[in-house]
């Protein structure tokens, strides 16, 4: 557990970057600061290992102030991830994995075999470990870098802003990484974001910091989307504030509708027989949706035709039943150009439908049932 | 061409206490004496500077004055007020050594990105930990710069310190000179010349052998994946 | 100190030839470096090629090469020229790395502006490229020049005239103050002409003044 106390820092020149903070970090949670350039939440994170020195207050690390430990001693038990890895560019991957473990006095064998482990629990091939930092792309450098603060297991993990460098596709996916090993680990993260669409994603709880080091509002993701504290919050939340809180209900209730498809290779016949409201999803041999065909653009091809991956058109998203929320499910009735969005189960096979309609309908019950914030 | 080659295929000149070898064995003493000492006072020095952030600009000024100031005065004047013999002459030499190394080692730690000496206090490691692990290793190559730099400065000084009396391949320069001997003083010219080379050489070698290989500029081979 | 006013036409004779020495070879080295520094920054084997030979000649201590040219090139033993040309090699080798570097550094989203708006290849180099290879470019000089100052006096050991003739009677009549006034008249030369050539790249380059 991490504790702020009347925490203040106050630079030479005057500026004050953090200003009587009083926030409780939960153990094993991830917590996340917010907020725009100079709201002082970098520097908030770096008070936690000592990077920093607060002018004033107290931060208390498992009841023991932190102040009063050996600075690298300290950072010996905290991992720490920065934007751009900061991998040691002379050491191997595995070397830079290995490095809190040598410090700590850990034998040379011990430490490699332990990097090799991680290699593998961030998703990296083992055959990875022999590289240099410079010849790894940007989202292969940060996996190792979440490598190397994890090396001895520390209780606690600081990361800041470590995706915000890498392109968004990779960056969904260490998203996912992080969401995953926690599942299975249940650090105390404490992580630094100005993206507020990444600290909702990640964060059990969501600081708002208010520029000039101000904590503006401390709270669920939910409730921050449901409550914002003042304007400030509800701007910096961002307008679709009442679709993103959709992604925190689950779709349990959510009613199911027909919907045949036909395979590749089928003829054009086929298709034109199945079309329902004039339209027809593809599939293909493992019940996996390729696309949509309507009447309109199956009229010009010819019947004995095959039904070919080039003739469908692109779908929309899709919705998954077993882990999708309201908010996936309207978001696939919406961009379907059929309007009716794609249901598959959690292999990807094709399910169902279901209609924006149905999803108001099923958030209407919901908010009946008292499980909507109010 | 025959000017330059002919005093250096007569084997008389090959042997003797003024034979090439024992010329060539002075001349590389001098040099590494010069060399060694110089990093010892300019390493540390540069070193600090570029670690702590503190005084590089009184550094890096110092370092041009003592790069502007002509061999041949520090020479003279040293060995005027010092006297001839061993010493003073190496002593100058060591002082025109000094600026490259201390540049050499400054630049070189300051070029350490600062994501990586963050990172590196970040982990845990105490500031001499920083220092020795992180920031020389990636300091390497242009500490490197700056000892081939000066390696080669005191090659060609010590040529000059054979006009004050110090011996090496100079000295068939000067000697030939007062004889009015021109293939002589071809002779040593090439000497040193190649020896000037060998010399860049042989530290351009240890240099990719000490070097880290991650710290070389990097082409993407096939198999990886980006 | 009195030894300095008595002989100030002395002084002077010996400051425009040590002047003439030194930046005659820099004037020479730019000339001849800008070309080759451009091919080595276009065609990787040009570059390979250059920056080899250039870091080889650049190895090679100033008073040998001195003493080897007249064999070269059949000039006179004791010729000025010979420290003339040795300075010029030297300051080639220096500049044809810069200049190759100042001009790759060239952001190619400019040359290509400028090539789109219809910029032959020179007129796009003497107008775009270059100017912006400026800063480099001096620092270059800058270091050869200083560097050639302080290695005129060299020539002095074979009787080449300059400063160096300061460090040379000095030594033979065991007169240290000449040899002081030597130094400190050359480092005063090398600051003027440092101060000089930044002053002349910071009036090329009024871009680099304005802003912030």
């Amino acid at each position: 557990m991490i504790e702020f106390q009347a925490v203040t820092k106050r630079f030479d020149d005057g500026t004050v970057a953090v200003d009587e903070l009083d926030l409780t970090v939960d153990p094993g949670r991830i917590t996340v600061f917010v907020g725009p350039s100079g709201c002082g939440k970098t520097t908030s994170l770096r008070m936690i290992n000592r990077m920093i020195d607060a002018t004033s207050g107290s931060i208390l690390v498992d009841g023991k102030d932190v102040r009063q430990s050996d600075p690298p001693l300290l950072r010996q038990g905290i991992g720490y991830v920065i934007q751009q890895a900061g991998l040691f560019p002379h050491r191997t991957v595995l070397d830079n994995i290995a490095t809190v473990p040598l410090l700590a006095g850990w034998s040379r064998a011990k430490a490699r075999k332990r990097a090799e482990e991680l290699l593998e629990t961030v998703g990296l091939p083992a055959n990875m470990g022999r590289r240099y930092p410079a010849q790894l792309s940007g989202g292969q450098q940060q996996r190792v870098g979440v490598a190397r603060a994890l090396a001895v297991d520390p209780p606690v993990l600081l990361m800041d802003e470590p995706f915000s460098a890498v392109d968004p596709v990779v960056r969904e996916g260490l998203q996912d990484e992080l969401l995953r090993l926690q599942g299975e680990l249940d650090k105390t993260i404490v992580f630094v974001t100005h993206d507020i669409d990444e600290a909702i994603k990640l964060g059990d709880k969501v600081a708002v910091f208010r520029t000039g080091g101000i904590l503006a509002q401390y709270d669920t993701p939910a409730e921050l989307l449901a409550r914002p504290a003042d304007e400030f919050v509800a701007n910096f939340v961002g307008r679709d504030r009442g679709y993103r809180a959709l992604g925190f209900l689950a779709a349990s209730g959510l009613g199911i509708g027909e919907l045949a498809g036909v395979r590749l290779g089928a003829t054009v016949a086929e298709a034109k027989a199945a079309l329902r409201d004039g339209w027809v999803v593809v599939v293909d041999e493992r019940n996996h949706p390729c696309g949509w065909l309507s009447a309109d653009h199956l009229s010009s091809v010819d019947d004995s035709a095959a039904v070919t991956a080039d003739l469908v058109l692109a779908g929309g998203s899709l919705y998954d039943t077993e882990h999708g929320s309201l908010r996936s499910a309207l978001d696939s009735a919406l961009s379907s150009p059929s309007a009716l969005g794609v249901a598959v189960d959690a292999d990807g096979a094709l399910v169902g439908s279901v209609t924006a309609d149905e999803v108001l309908r099923a958030l209407a019950a919901a908010r009946t049932a008292g499980e909507v914030p109010q | 061409m025959n000017l330059l080659t002919s005093w250096l295929f007569d084997p008389t000149n090959w042997s003797g206490s003024t034979g090439v070898p024992a010329r060539l064995v002075e001349h590389l003493w001098y040099t590494a004496l010069a060399l060694l000492i110089a990093i010892v006072i300019g390493f540390p020095l540069g070193a600090l500077v570029g670690h702590t952030k503190r005084g590089g600009f009184a550094l890096v000024g110092a370092a041009n004055v003592l790069r502007a100031l002509p061999t041949v005065g520090v020479l003279t004047l040293v060995v005027l007020l010092a006297g001839i013999g061993l010493v003073p002459p190496i002593a100058a030499l060591t002082l025109l050594a000094i600026p490259p190394i201390m540049a050499g080692a400054y630049a070189g730690i300051q070029a350490v990105e600062p994501v990586v000496v963050d990172a590196a206090r970040g982990v845990g490691m105490t500031e001499r930990e920083v220092l020795f692990q992180v920031e020389i290793p990636n300091a390497l190559p242009l500490i490197f710069g700056g000892v081939r730099s000066a390696a080669l400065q005191v090659v060609a000084t010590a040529t000059i310190a054979a006009y004050v009396g110090l011996g090496g391949l100079g000295r068939y320069v000067f000697d030939g000179l007062a004889l009015h001997d021109y293939p002589q003083m071809a002779g040593g010219a090439v000497l040193v010349a190649v020896l000037a080379v060998l010399v860049e050489l042989v530290l351009t070698g240890v240099q990719r052998l000490v070097v880290s290989p991650g710290l070389r500029p990097v082409r993407t081979s096939g198999g990886i994946q980006r | 100190m009195t030894w300095v006013f008595d002989h100030l036409g002395l002084l002077g004779d010996l400051t425009v030839t040590h002047v003439y020495l030194s930046v005659l070879p820099v004037v020479i080295g730019l000339i001849i470096a800008i070309p080759l520094g451009w091919a080595a920054s276009r065609w990787r084997p040009a570059r390979a090629i250059l920056l080899t030979v250039s870091g080889l000649l650049y190895t090679i201590p100033s008073l040998a090469l001195i003493v080897i040219l007249p064999a070269l090139i059949s000039t006179k033993t004791l010729d000025p020229i010979n420290v003339i040309i040795t300075l010029s090699v030297y300051t080639i080798a220096l500049l044809v790395r810069s200049i190759a570097d100042a001009l790759s550094a060239v952001p190619g989203t400019v040359v290509a502006a400028a090539t789109a708006i219809g910029y032959r290849p020179v007129r796009r180099f003497v107008g775009v490229e270059f100017p912006l290879a400026i800063p480099v470019v001096v620092a270059g000089l800058r270091v050869a020049m200083v560097s050639n100052i302080s290695l005129v006096s060299v020539g002095a050991l074979i009787g080449i005239a300059g400063y160096g003739q300061l460090f040379t009677n000095g030594f033979q009549l065991q007169f240290v103050t000449e040899i002081v006034t030597g130094i400190v008249a050359t480092l005063l030369l090398a600051l003027v002409a440092d101060l000089l050539l930044q002053l002349i790249g910071r009036l090329l380059t009024p871009w680099t003044r304005v802003g912030r």
